[in-house]
């Protein structure tokens, strides 16, 4: 058995931190947060340049061909980082999407331009409150054009391009919807910013006002190729979640080790230690279900859905567990814009919501499971 | 990363599933899969005399306490062989049972610091299931602080004459020998004044009284010692250094990776997908499923966590810290599922009855044994503590009796 990462991949992940430890440390992190860019554009820029923004995408539409365990251990590097780029949006959903569903054209029009960071992609799902499912879609297409509203589009303002689902069917089926591809800057798209829990990644309104639009996949396959596109996405962002868990955790960790109360380190109060102990054993349990979830989406096993639902439960559950009880071990200090312990809060629970809630993955690992069990 | 064994590790798991196909006790094998919850019981045979038959044959076909060396007793394999024994005895490894505190911690203590002579005449019986070990280290004023403990050896020429009591030592009416950690200078601080034996079970003035557990099971004992005479050559370590010898001992109990936890889960999600309530089968409950989802992705984490440190193994590499989270995640699991099975039967769920529901009562039995699993072999606190310790690198807590002569230690909190 090697359910381990190689060692090539261990050093992919040691360059990427390496590479974000001097590229975003927390005050490149602020710059966004205070709302003095939209995103870090240095940092895009660098991360094409590494390689990391094409690194699952093949040669022949201008990635680096490695895989999706390598984007697996950078992905857990952006969220250690707390990385104020639109790089989930733009790399788990809209290359995942072009990467299942894309014609050969479209493939190599979008694929190379994210991996140049030419181009920002996002997935536009959602239209106002509940979690996805077919229903909800309203937004309509017709003779190649959209019409409708999709909010929140996350990294929508900045997006060049959206993946968006519509209903090109009324029967109540899930092959009443279809997904196009609209490029957000030849006009029929206004974006409207949101503001949201983090503003290190945006969120935004898009309003389609017959939109030009070309078919992402067939007619009909829209909700399937969803379906797929969501286990994917779920999969890495539980990395970046996994990444945000570890680096809540030693915050936390270096605190208690630095601060003295009534004499003595903090850390050495079990009321303290105890309470880091069981961060530690969220963060340990994420950190083995995504690893399952990274073997069976980097072998397109048919056991994904389950281990992407398992890995995305669990490390919602972790990050918002570590990023919580890390305010809580700084005390008054870690309730303060000025340390970055609420940076690590914000992202954890965005990213709770960004897929989709909690109890919605919840509800998608049972049927899951019992599907596989009447199987 | 693959699931795949190294063609080597395929060799060694085709050998041993070969000579279990043709060897074990396959009778027993659909009421050994059933008891996955508590203690195994088998209907017509006691557990220890099926166990002991079991060993002997793994003995003698070389598959008894593998990894130790064959001079021993052992075959001299590798740890992942161990794992993938292990794997493959699946539902047998339960007759193991009775022999797991001497494989797992006596044994390797004597391995450690006995005579070579001792190691030739003790350990390939206690491998063969011959001799059953026993492990005698807490009392009743040293649970977690085992250091605390205050059964007597005092020297008497070439002897040791112990006086004192043991508690909750597991399989002590069934054991031969037992390892003993005694008190032997008490004006030196506590960690200082410890020396360990081994002695054998039946010697005079050892007395054996069963507890009644708080599930009305009795599987612990309490161990009194009076005058018992033990012969200076079985003392395992230095006098005095017998605190360094019991963290061999406890090291060895940690190291059971691969030993799978039950969790409750398995039993969980068939329950309750089985399970008809006024509203409809209780997996459709919204509360029910997000209760259901966050059990599942804890078992699962756990059975993930150990096949990265399978993995290690594997790759000849010594595992990292995080299989320390394993008891501690699947006790409190244990009691949490129980209590909420019971919660979904209504008032029904308060009866014990075999012939309750489908479910024999499994979940009733499972909440009265679960808070034993958050206290033996490490209780959630202490467990929290060596995480925060060893793993994370926090300061130890501020021990008051550290530099204290142990009989100017106070004994009574009010």
């Amino acid at each position: 058995m090697n359910f381990d990462f190689s060692d090539e991949q261990k050093q992919m992940r040691d360059e990427a931190r390496k590479f974000l430890t001097e590229q975003c440390p927390p005050k490149a992190v602020r710059e966004v947060l205070d709302g003095k860019a939209p995103y870090d554009k240095a940092l895009w820029k660098g991360l094409a340049e590494m390689g990391f923004l094409g690194v699952a995408i093949p040669e022949e539409f201008g990635g680096a061909g490695a895989g999706h365990l390598e984007l697996c251990v950078i992905a857990e590097e952006m969220g250690r980082a707390n990385a104020p780029v639109p790089f989930s949006s733009t790399v788990y959903l809209a290359a995942e999407a072009l990467l299942l569903a894309g014609s050969e054209a479209q493939k190599q029009k979008w694929l190379r331009k994210i991996a140049s960071g030419e181009a920002i992609g996002t997935l536009a799902l959602f239209e106002g409150k509940g979690n996805p499912s077919p229903k909800a879609i309203k937004l309509q297409a017709s003779g190649g054009t959209l019409t409708g509203v999709k909010k929140p589009v996350p990294d929508g303002a900045i997006a060049d391009f959206a993946v968006v689902a519509a209903r090109t069917g009324s029967t109540g089926r899930d092959s009443d919807i279809s997904l196009f591809l609209v490029d957000l800057k030849t006009g029929g798209v206004e974006a409207k910013s949101l503001t949201n829990v983090d503003p290190t990644r945006g969120q935004a309104e898009l309003t389609f006002n017959n939109a030009k639009a070309e078919p992402l996949g067939a007619a009909g396959d829209g909700w399937s190729i969803l379906t797929q596109v969501l286990d994917r996405a779920a999969v890495l962002l539980a990395f970046e979640q996994v990444g945000g868990s570890d680096r809540a955790l030693e915050m936390g960790r270096d605190y208690a080790l630095d601060r003295i109360a009534f004499g003595r380190p903090i850390g050495s109060f079990q009321a303290v230690k105890h309470m880091l102990a069981d961060m530690y054993v969220s963060a340990t349990l994420a950190r083995s279900n995504c690893y399952y979830g990274a073997w069976a989406l980097s072998t397109n096993a048919a056991e994904l859905p389950e281990a992407a639902a398992a890995a995305r439960i669990s490390a919602t559950q972790a990050f918002q567990h570590c990023s919580k009880n890390n305010i809580q071990v700084h005390g008054g200090m870690g309730f303060t814009w000025e340390f970055d312990c609420h940076m690590y809060y914000r992202r954890a629970n965005a990213t709770a919501l960004t897929l989709g809630s909690l109890s919605y993955w919840e509800d998608q690992l049972i049927d899951r499971m019992r599907k596989k069990n009447a199987a | 990363m693959n699931f795949d064994d190294t063609p080597q590790e395929a060799e060694f798991r085709a050998t041993a599933r070969k000579w279990i196909d043709a060897n074990a006790p396959k009778q027993y094998e659909a009421e050994l899969s059933k008891s996955s919850l508590g203690r195994i019981r088998l209907e017509k045979e006691e557990i220890v005399d099926v166990g002991k038959a079991w060993q002997k044959k793994k003995a003698e076909g070389g598959w008894a306490c593998l990894h130790w060396p064959k001079e021993y007793g052992g075959r001299g394999a590798s740890p992942i062989e161990k794992v993938i024994w292990q794997q493959e005895e699946g539902v047998y490894g339960k007759l193991t049972q009775p022999f797991q505190i001497g494989e797992g911690m006596c044994g390797p203590t004597v391995m450690a610091f006995g005579s070579e002579e001792h190691k030739r005449h003790y350990l390939p019986k206690l491998a063969s299931g011959e001799h059953i070990w026993c492990q005698l280290f807490s009392e009743p004023a040293g649970g977690s602080d085992v250091a605390g403990l205050r059964t007597r050896a005092e020297k008497n020429g070439d002897n040791w004459i112990v006086n004192g009591q043991k508690i909750w030592t597991s399989g002590a009416h069934y054991s031969d020998y037992g390892l003993l950690i005694t008190r032997t200078d008490p004006n030196v601080p506590k960690h200082k004044g410890l020396t360990m034996f081994f002695l054998d079970m039946k010697s005079k003035g050892v007395e054996i009284r069963p507890i009644k557990q708080a599930n009305g099971m009795q599987e612990f004992n309490e161990v009194y010692f009076t005058d018992v005479v033990i012969p200076d050559s079985q003392r395992l370590g230095a006098v005095g250094d017998g605190w360094n010898v019991s963290l061999t001992t406890l090291m060895n109990e940690r190291m059971s990776i691969g030993s799978r936890l039950a969790t409750g889960f398995p039993e969980m999600f068939e329950f309750c997908s089985n399970l008809m309530t006024d509203d409809g089968l209780a997996i459709d409950d919204p509360a029910t499923r997000s209760k259901l989802a966050s059990w599942a992705v804890k078992a699962s984490g756990l059975k993930y966590t150990s096949y990265r440190a399978i993995s290690s193994l594997s790759k000849g590499e010594r595992p990292g810290p995080e299989n320390s989270i394993g008891k501690l995640v699947s006790g409190s699991m244990l009691q949490d599922i129980a209590t909420y099975a019971m919660d979904l039967q209504g008032a029904a769920g308060v009866l014990t009855g075999a012939d309750e529901e489908a479910v024999h009562g499994q979940f009733q039995q499972m909440l009265l044994s679960s808070p034993s699993m958050r206290i033996a072999g490490g209780t959630d606190e202490i467990l929290r503590n060596i995480i925060a310790e060893r793993v994370l690198g926090l300061p130890g807590d501020i021990r008051v009796d550290k530099d204290v002569p142990f009989n100017k230690i106070p004994t009574k909190g009010r």
